[in-house]
């Protein structure tokens, strides 16, 4: 059966579409782990994996929560 | 620039008069920012417009809740409060504090804030109002060193709050300051990376008092009761009767809300028509307690946000036991979390949700059994057709 994707796997292709959708649209927590399982497939990705990854992203400083009238995930702002 | 001294004569008027002012206390403070939060305010009134902003990327590292961006926007005429972050403390359950932690809380603040505090937020924090961006890394290091955390903000799960419950009162059916304890701990994901659609508050009470306000103000209200009869002393009863103070007969049956109180010498209570609204306890303390198998009864969806659209809690669970690990409240939260996380809209409270879907569709979804108690008032659209097994009720 398939295996499950790895955490770094899943945080790359997180920030990628971070990456894309910057500054035209703003994602939740939610919609990056939807887009994920939807990309990798519920066999191979989950959500516990997906919470795994935005804190790797967060923790490790690529990207930060922010509050623009809800509380999305986006790129740090540019030094 | 702004240092010097700024005419307030608006805000002065906020000093008049015997009652406690805020503005006396933002005086009393003796450095810039305090100066220019007062001028900012003055020109408000001024202007009649606020000159705050909030929001944006502001935040310790890994965190994505615990500070409320604040700028104004007359940063050039207002320098000292350009930022004027507020930062949420997680309060220690039942807001217990030694005068020794306080005073090193407010050392803290002095040090690296404005020295501005608000005790405690609406949600129950312990509130420091001003910091700057460049002091929010410092003051969190040196709170996290004092053994506090910062609380939640945006979409995260809201610092659990309670009554002083067991601590203080002889009412609590259970004790509130260890749910919130526990629920704090096992949920700091939930209150440190923001996971919902909006913001998601638990208050504790630990009796149908609910001095917390949790049945109004809480996303879940966990609110202590019991199901079976109420503790009745006869002769403290008969004490009440003779006494001057009260009149059992007016003063406590006849207020009864169900009516199911009769006193002829001897207190009769049909307990299974009481509804809990804790009048007569309240008024015979001595006499009477609540019953000594408790619980809590579990309401979903209340708000109550400043503009408009309150909403109260609606029962979800009628009685469930609150004993540690609290597997079953777990259950269900974690239940509510999933199914709200999925299919809420942005900036949709659960309880908008249940509105918008229907409490019986929730209730199905997160693998809920309907209740009686669950029903606030007979059905008056003749549209709505139940299944046989509801209609048992
Ligand atoms: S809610 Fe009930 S238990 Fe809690 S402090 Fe108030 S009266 Fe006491
Ligand atoms: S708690 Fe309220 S409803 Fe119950 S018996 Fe007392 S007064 Fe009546």
């Amino acid at each position: 059966m398939s295996q499950e994707v790895g955490v770094e796997e899943v945080a790359e292709a997180m920030f990628d579409l971070v990456k894309q959708t910057h500054g035209k649209k703003n994602l939740k927590p939610m919609d990056l782990i939807k887009a994920m399982i939807q990309k990798f497939g519920d066999d191979r990705c989950s959500k516990p994996l997906c919470k795994k990854a935005i804190r790797e992203l967060i923790d490790g400083g690529r990207c930060i929560y922010s509050y623009i009238g809800g509380s999305y995930v986006t790129l740090p702002p540019e030094e | 620039m702004s240092q010097k001294e700024r005419k307030t004569p608006l805000v002065d008027e906020l000093e008049k008069g015997p009652w406690p002012s805020f503005v006396k206390e933002i005086k009393s403070v003796d450095n810039p920012k305090a100066k220019d939060l007062l001028g900012v305010l003055e020109r408000s009134y001024q202007d009649k417009i606020g000159h705050w902003k909030h929001g944006g990327l502001v935040g310790v590292m890994g965190y994505g809740g615990g500070v409320i961006g604040r700028y104004n926007d007359l940063p050039d005429e207002y320098p000292n409060v350009a930022e004027f972050h507020t930062l949420r403390v997680n309060q220690p359950s039942g807001w217990f504090y030694t005068s020794d932690v306080l005073r090193k809380l407010c050392d803290i603040w002095e040090e690296h804030g404005s020295g501005i505090t608000n005790m405690h937020g609406s949600t129950g924090d312990i509130i420091f109002l001003g910091c700057s961006t460049e002091e929010l890394e410092p003051t969190f290091a040196a709170l996290t060193e004092l053994g506090f955390d910062l609380g939640g903000s945006g979409s995260c799960m809201r610092t659990p709050s309670c009554c002083a419950g067991m601590a203080r009162c002889e009412w609590a059916c259970y004790d509130t300051m260890g749910l919130t304890h526990d629920l704090t701990m096992e949920y700091q994901d939930e209150l440190h990376r923001p996971p919902f659609p909006y913001k998601f508050k638990f208050k504790m009470a630990g009796c149908p008092n609910d001095c917390v306000a949790s049945v109004a103000r809480a996303d879940l209200s966990i609110i202590g009761t019991w199901r079976d009869e109420i503790q009745i002393d006869q002769e403290a009863v008969r004490e009440y009767a003779n006494s001057s103070e009260l009149n059992v007969l007016e003063d406590v049956v006849e207020r009864c809300p169900t009516g199911c109180m009769r006193y002829n010498g001897q207190l009769e209570i049909d307990d299974e028509n009481c509804v809990k609204c804790m009048h007569c306890i309240n008024v015979m303390p001595k006499a009477l307690a609540p019953g000594k198998e408790r619980g809590a009864t579990i309401l979903i969806g209340s708000k109550a946000p400043i503009i408009g659209g309150a909403l109260l809690s609606s029962v979800l669970v009628p009685f469930l036991e609150m004993e540690p690990p609290y597997e079953d409240l777990k259950e269900l939260i974690e239940a509510i979390w999933d199914l709200w996380a999925e299919h809420g809209k942005n900036r949709e409270r659960v309880g908008e949700f249940i509105q918008r879907v229907g409490l019986g569709n929730f209730c199905d979804e997160i693998g809920l059994d309907v209740a009686p108690e669950m029903v606030i008032q007979p059905r008056t659209n003749p549209y709505i057709f139940y299944e046989m097994d509801t209609a048992d009720y």
